[in-house]
């Protein structure tokens, strides 16, 4: 709506992101990771990517094949790392493996030192304490966190800037009514609901997202609440109303913009917010369920096995990385948005 | 010997054409030199100039600038600053946001007396009252504690020309220091700029927009048209016999005709009765009563088709206030019949319909179309509302034509509104109301944002849209001038309550109130003011 409405001002404020270096470079960057990781079922797999077994090619990472297909005994899915079925495909064609031969749930059997085992030719960065490779949870975690944080991101700023539209649009008792709840309601602990409600219901990634939403949506209400307060007396909001246009387009159509750059400068902290939450809710053991990759649980692994520093360290660095790149982008938001810098 | 002389001055933003281009002025001791020109004309960056408080981006040449025979440009940036507050004081336009807030009255004059005469405590304060007396405040303790929001439009520019007098100025330099006001203060800000003018043997440089103003209390003027100065001399002779064009083109600016004439037999379009509007003010205590401000005390009017009512008054007399009831836009009591429905009768859907019939142009031209909206955008809005059937190419045909309507090119579809002037903008708002056809158009200071000869443009529109259409307006207004060019009838204002009613030209003739008659004085008067001493 904002580019179509204002096309020069936009390419204008587009350049003034691009003219924040850092910021330019960290969202190509985090792009990059991000997609990369979207795909890491073609990174990361104990499955090959390609086989050419007698004459036919096979995908195993879209279709599940049993055994039998490459002339094995069982009925079930093949095990490509197994040995045996390895020489059974092998000597009737090839197979193309993706770079990192693990999917986050793969245990390393072959370990010839006891989990967690440190850094080699096989895992670039080691096990964790479970025998399963740290660098394939770690894309598969990242892929996880980030995904969550943009969900539970949307999905709080949507609601947060309509109960703000609102609360600011028709002001009085609305907005005082809203006001005190969401006094009252940010002041619970949440970290304690999540521990009481976990208990009762089992924590899925769809379960987490409500829950966290349930008390992350109010962090925009407030900047969205000024801005209509201050758009409602405007004199073309007020011609619009005289001319008949329905609320909701009016708030759509001539206030929402107006609101639009507070809030979209808040965006990647709220998102860094999101990301770290989850993090910690893994990493004290009430987050996502047992056996998801996640960066907080191998924190988590890593405070638990101190002789390990390669778990700790991997989990640090990932956060460290995926954090700052957001905190840079939001920097360069900012500014895309500073009148000082774009109209300059 | 001068007290002020410039010569060519010239001030450039990086490599454009000058904004100030090879201007030179002179201001004698005791007497009033106005800089009258149009927005844009470079008056104000004239006077910026000499107090160096020019934008960092722009650049200053002058071959000279001399105080008392003392040549400015020799001296350093800190040595010239040093006279901005001392020897040279300043007023500027909006007194309110030129004040501190959080500062009370003691606290705003006594700073200037700190900087410059290192005053403080019992010094100061007894300073501070002389200047309170000396622009005609009450000089007590009560107002020297008191904060900018508690003080009046006027007594908020008679604080700051106290600031100004702090320390003794030889020069005041005078930004449009009445255009925030209503004409009645106006009037009595200027008497006092004249009184010290005498009393002090101050220079005074006023940059003004109105040459009523201006050919009533200074003694010289000097004319400013793109950085230029076009003429200058004594104001008598510059106003009454003016040699250049632009001067002329100036002075006929000021409003002039009168309406459009009305059948005696127009049916009436719109009625009020005892239209009332109040607003709660907060509680005394918890359960205590609630201050109620009566904005619209029991208003009746009539209003024809084919007729403008004008509804004059000072600010907070609650013109604006009857004009958002009349739409609707504000709860209200009694009674607003249009074509003989009683619009209070009806809320949300069902007021809908009726909102076509009448419609609204507001003051500010930048306040009054969204920036995010093009011109298409912003003026069909109202066919999408009340004719949804049209397609997108009929619609904008429909805009097209509108806005050839109002004299701009209709090729400015995909413009926004920060490409265009004050006076294009005011079109377009015009256009986005005319474009449903309304039968009423209530105007709320629609010319009071533009300048002289832009206004006139745009009541010639009026003039001539309500002549093709048959249109009734509604026209608020502070100026006289305006009103009195455009409206059939008139009603003034005055807290709430109409003081009088009747046809203009008898209301201007002879003002049954004293109000009114104040009114007109203040707007109308040619009686000079100047300077005896030469």
């Amino acid at each position: 709506m904002m580019a179509t409405a204002s096309a020069p001002l936009w390419r204008r404020q587009w350049r003034a992101f691009r003219g924040n270096r850092r910021g330019f470079w960290s969202l190509l960057v985090f792009l990059v990771l991000f997609v990369l990781s979207l795909g890491a079922e073609w990174i990361a797999n104990d499955k090959p990517l390609l086989i050419r077994y007698d004459g036919a090619f096979y995908t195993p990472v879209l279709h599940t094949y049993p055994e039998t297909t490459f002339g094995g005994f069982f009925e079930t899915e093949a095990n490509y790392r197994d040995p045996v079925v390895r020489e059974l495909i092998e000597e009737k064609g090839w197979m193309l493996w993706p770079a990192i031969r693990y999917h986050y749930t793969t245990i390393n059997y072959e370990l010839t030192v006891p989990a967690p085992a440190p850094p080699s030719a096989e895992n670039w960065l080691g096990t964790d304490d479970q025998g399963r490779d740290v660098l394939a949870r770690l894309i598969y975690g990242f892929r996880t966190s980030v995904l969550f944080g943009l969900m539970l991101t949307l999905s709080a700023s949507a609601i947060g800037i309509m109960v703000g539209a609102i609360q600011g649009y028709y002001g009085g008792w609305t907005d005082l009514a809203g006001q005190r709840f969401i006094e009252i309601w940010s002041s619970m602990p949440i970290l304690y609901l999540i521990i009481i409600l976990s208990s009762f219901v089992v924590p899925s990634f769809w379960s987490l997202l409500v829950i966290m939403l349930l008390f992350s949506w109010m962090t925009l209400v407030d900047l969205v609440r000024a801005e209509f307060l201050r758009c409602r007396n405007m004199e073309y909001v007020r011609a619009a109303q005289a001319i008949g246009v329905r609320t909701p387009v009016i708030m759509f159509r001539h206030m929402l913009p107006n609101a639009m750059v507070a809030t979209l400068t808040y965006l990647p902290f709220v998102l860094n917010a999101a990301v770290i939450t989850l993090t910690s809710l893994d990493f004290i053991g009430f987050g996502l369920p047992p056996g998801s990759p996640s960066l907080g649980e191998l924190l988590g692994q890593g405070k638990a096995n101190l002789q390990a520093p390669w778990l700790g360290l991997s989990a640090f660095v990932t956060l460290a990385l995926m954090l700052s790149l957001l905190v840079f982008i939001g920097e360069a938001v900012r500014d895309a948005f500073d009148p000082r810098k774009f109209l300059s | 010997m001068s007290l002020l002389e410039l010569e060519q001055l010239t001030v450039r933003f990086g490599d454009a054409v000058p904004v100030v281009d090879q201007v030179s002025l002179k201001l004698e001791r005791g007497r009033m030199l106005a800089l009258v020109g149009e927005s844009g004309s470079g008056k104000s960056l004239t006077a910026m100039s000499i107090l160096d408080l020019l934008p960092a981006s722009a650049t200053r040449e002058a071959t000279a600038l001399r105080l008392d025979d003392e040549n400015l440009l020799a001296w350093s940036a800190t040595e010239r600053r040093r006279l901005r507050g001392g020897r040279i004081g300043t007023i500027f336009q909006e007194p309110l946001t030129a004040l501190n807030p959080l500062h009370t009255v003691e606290k705003q004059i006594g700073e200037t007396l700190r900087i410059h005469q290192g005053l403080s405590g019992a010094a100061a304060r007894q300073r501070s009252l002389s200047l309170l007396s000396q622009v005609e405040l009450p000089a007590s303790e009560a107002m020297l504690s008191r904060y900018p929001h508690q003080l009046s439009g006027g007594q908020r520019q008679r604080v700051m020309i106290a600031m100004a007098l702090a320390n003794d100025p030889e020069l005041l330099i005078a930004d449009e220091p009445t255009t925030a006001l209503d004409v009645t203060v106006q009037e009595t800000i200027m008497d006092l700029l004249k009184r010290l003018q005498h009393e002090r043997n101050l220079g005074i440089l006023l940059i003004s927009h109105d040459l009523g103003l201006v050919g009533r209390f200074a003694e010289d003027v000097a004319v400013m048209h793109q950085g230029k100065v076009v003429e200058s001399g004594p104001s008598d002779q510059v106003l009454s016999q003016p040699q250049a064009q632009y001067t002329r083109h100036l002075i006929d600016a000021e409003p002039s005709g009168t309406a459009v004439p009305v059948a005696d037999d127009a049916p009436a379009l719109l009625r009020a009765d005892d239209l009332e509007v109040s607003f709660k003010g907060s509680r005394r205590g918890w359960f205590g009563p609630r201050e109620e401000t009566r904005a619209v005390d029991r208003i009746s009017f009539q209003l024809r088709r084919g007729e403008t009512l004008g509804v004059v008054g000072e600010s907070g007399s609650g013109k604006s206030t009857l004009a958002l009831a009349l739409l609707r836009l504000v709860a209200c009591q009694g009674r607003v019949m249009l074509l003989d429905q009683d619009l209070t009768r009806l809320s949300g859907g069902a007021l809908r319909p009726w909102r076509r019939h009448m419609q609204v142009v507001f003051q500010d031209p930048f306040g009054s179309l969204n920036p995010r909206l093009t011109v298409l955008r912003a003026v069909e809005e109202g066919l999408r509302v009340h004719q949804p059937d049209l397609s997108r190419d009929q619609r904008r045909k429909r805009v097209r034509q509108l806005l050839r309507e109002v004299g701009l090119d209709p090729d400015a579809l995909e413009r926004y509104p920060h490409e265009f002037s004050g006076g294009q903008r005011q079109r377009i708002a015009i256009a986005r109301a005319l474009i449903m056809k309304p039968d009423l158009l209530i105007l709320d200071e629609p010319t009071s944002a533009l300048d002289r000869s832009v206004q006139a443009q745009v009541l010639d529109l009026l003039r001539d849209l309500q002549r093709r259409h048959g249109l009734s307006y509604l026209f608020i207004s502070h100026d006289l001038k305006v009103v009195r060019a455009l409206s059939h009838r008139l009603l003034v204002m005055r807290q709430g309550q109409v003081v009088e009613h009747g046809d203009t030209e008898t209301v201007f003739q002879r003002p049954a109130h004293d109000y009114t008659r104040t009114l007109i004085d203040a707007a109308f008067s040619t009686e000079k003011k100047h300077a005896v001493a030469h």
